[in-house]
């Protein structure tokens, strides 16, 4: 499919989606303004009244990322399957599937920014929310290890507003075992290791391979955080900031190193890229 | 016994109540002569209805469903982390603090000292009355406990310890403060390194096998899983609160917890647990050294293999374990090549 295809068939069916701007108006999210559809989408789908950053779909990220024409998909064929029978996941997989012509949340590939070979893993909130399952998992592991095999460094744009997918139950859950794992052998070999948290980025995720990274970036105003409101155990309404669970709460906290504008995302990845690789005229 | 027993317990709870007036009966020699003229043998007695008793709990412990393994899980008598230490371990020195900031008392830790060898152990601990279960936060460890769990880890591998870890909580602490303090960082760095740890893991998950929170001192090289446990990604109630499936109601959770298999039968099944140990009649708390000797006698079955293996086989081993976690499928096998 070619990518001109691929965004028309997104535009039809996300139509009710609130996160993807659709149609000719769209009405911001955050400030509420009705906007024309082709501003927000000329400015990488930021508002251009209050700097709202919209969810993405992984292509559009790519589009915006990556060198044109970079991008080389691979472990597509790896695809979910219900191993617990949990009632109306197979239906949801079906319909994350037609919905975003992807075989399930995360796009692994080869791309280059600025010239400069790296791995790129995508996660599309959109496919079940982005959430962690095996096939998230495995994917991950197998970039990861890829990113060893071929002295790659890995850049991976987060975006799971459930973190490990509960259709899966235990087996969701070790995926963050499994990941971190993974992770370890990057940690082990000194691959650049690049995380971009972009909204949401929570439970599961960002308490595993999400926090591993070398360097953890993060868009503004993403919810970011470990425990959803619906989720924890305890009353979480006592005293909250403002910002409770948001890109800037987690900065002020240190758990961030920039908060990065999307439109400077590629260029700080770059730089960040040109920096931390082995130069030969590096001393050591 | 119980004091508040679930209503799967209660015909058990009820000739509990028959046997203990017997006794008492028989401790009093005056009801004992009493029910002796009226041809009553009072030993006989408590040893037909200890029969019915035994009876009825294989009955009702054969057909527990998903949800009455999450309430056996969460008794309120069974069996902790201290428990265990004590009643495995000969000598027991706890260690305290995660040298940054805290001491966490939802996760105890130390040297001691396992069938002849000096291990440390680690577990989280829940509390045994209202005052203590605040202490403990009900086992839900902050950022502090997992530093202090993964201080306590690189203490066995610098001095070559082997690491024997209990789990049993709900989840991790996810307030305001452990927000802060990176709850999800300390989590996800403690599995990190625990896949590198360079001495033998052993993981027992003895009640609450909660996501996250139990993870973050859960990757091992043998994991054990006590029958009654659970191991979950979500507790069963938010599950339901979540799920459309399930009407978002959290009364709906026995309906959640079937669904999300989280039995330890189940763990056993997905390759995430070793072996299941069998509790005694009516649950581990029922008959705690029965289930000390048998946890003993699994945990060191497991080590002694383990022992033996070169380190860095075991370690290949323990990657390659959490690496086939997960069930996928692979479809039409797409041409793919690096880009040149």
């Amino acid at each position: 499919m070619t990518r001109g295809s691929w965004f028309h068939k997104q535009r039809r069916s996300a139509a009710p989606r609130k996160d993807i701007p659709t149609g000719l108006w769209v009405k911001c999210p955050h400030c509420g303004d009705i906007l024309f559809a082709r501003d927000v989408e000329r400015n990488l789908s930021v508002c251009p009244k209050c700097e709202y950053h919209h969810r993405l779909s992984a292509r559009s990220r790519l589009d915006m990322l990556v060198d044109e024409g970079s991008f080389e998909e691979f472990d597509s064929q790896v695809i979910s399957c219900d191993p617990l029978e949990f009632p109306g996941y197979r239906e949801k997989l079906e319909h994350a599937r037609q919905e975003t012509q992807m075989t399930d949340a995360l796009l692994n590939g080869y791309a280059k920014i600025g010239g400069r070979p790296i791995l790129i893993s995508i996660t599309d909130f959109s496919f079940i929310g982005g959430s962690m399952g095996s096939v998230v998992g495995e994917k991950l592991a197998r970039i990861m290890e890829r990113s060893v095999d071929e002295r790659l460094p890995l850049a991976l744009i987060t975006a799971n507003g459930g973190g490990a997918r509960m259709y899966e139950g235990l087996l969701s859950l070790m995926q963050m075992a499994k990941t971190s794992a993974a992770a370890s052998k990057m940690h082990q070999n000194a691959i650049p290791y690049i995380v971009i948290l972009t909204d949401p980025t929570m439970a599961g995720v960002y308490a595993s391979y999400a926090s591993l990274g070398d360097i953890i970036l993060a868009e503004p105003g993403a919810l970011i955080g470990f425990a959803g409101k619906r989720v924890g155990n305890q009353d979480l309404g006592a005293k909250l900031p403002d910002d409770f669970q948001t890109s800037e709460f987690q900065f002020r906290c240190g758990m961030i190193d920039q908060i990065v504008h999307r439109k400077e995302l590629r260029s700080t990845l770059s730089a960040i890229l040109s920096l931390i690789q082995k130069d030969s005229s590096d001393v050591l | 016994m119980s004091s508040n027993p679930f209503d799967f317990e209660q015909p058990i709870a009820e000739l509990d109540a028959l046997i203990s007036e017997f006794k008492r009966t028989a401790e009093d020699p005056a009801s004992r002569q009493d029910a002796l003229q009226r041809g009553i043998d009072i030993e006989e007695e408590i040893a037909r209805v200890e029969r019915k008793r035994e009876e009825i709990m294989r009955q009702v412990f054969t057909n527990l469903t998903p949800w009455n393994e999450v309430q056996m899980a969460r008794h309120e008598q069974r069996p902790y982390t201290l428990d265990y230490i004590s009643l495995l371990c000969d000598e027991f020195v706890e260690l305290h603090g995660d040298r940054v900031n805290a001491d966490d008392p939802a996760i105890v830790g130390g040297l001691a000292r396992f069938a002849g060898r000096s291990v440390i152990v680690i577990g989280h601990q829940k509390g045994r009355d209202l005052k203590e279960r605040q202490l403990r936060n009900f086992g839900s460890a902050r950022p502090a406990g997992f530093r202090k769990a993964l201080r306590l880890m690189k203490l066995a591998e610098k001095f070559h310890k082997p690491v024997i870890t209990f789990v049993d909580t709900p989840a991790a602490e996810a307030n305001l403060m452990a927000e802060e303090e990176g709850i999800s960082q300390t989590i996800a760095i403690n599995m990190r390194e625990m896949t590198l740890l360079k001495i033998p893991i052993i993981v027992a998950i003895i009640g609450e096998g909660g996501s996250g929170g139990a993870l973050g001192i859960a990757m091992g090289d043998r994991i054990v899983m006590l029958e009654h446990a659970i191991y979950s990604v979500i507790p069963p109630e938010s599950c339901a609160a979540i799920l459309k499936e399930f009407g978002r109601d959290r009364a709906r959770a026995p309906e959640a917890a079937d669904a999300l298999k989280l039995t330890a039968q189940n763990a056993f099944r997905f390759g995430v647990v070793d072996e299941v140990i069998s509790e005694p009649p009516g649950g581990a708390h029922r008959n705690v050294p029965a289930i000390a000797a048998a946890t003993k006698s699994a945990i060191l079955k497991h080590l002694t293999e383990i022992e033996k293996i070169p380190i860095d086989a075991l370690l290949e081993q323990r990657y390659m374990r959490y690496r086939r976690m997960g069930v996928w499928e692979e479809s039409l096998p797409a041409a793919e090549s690096p880009p040149d």
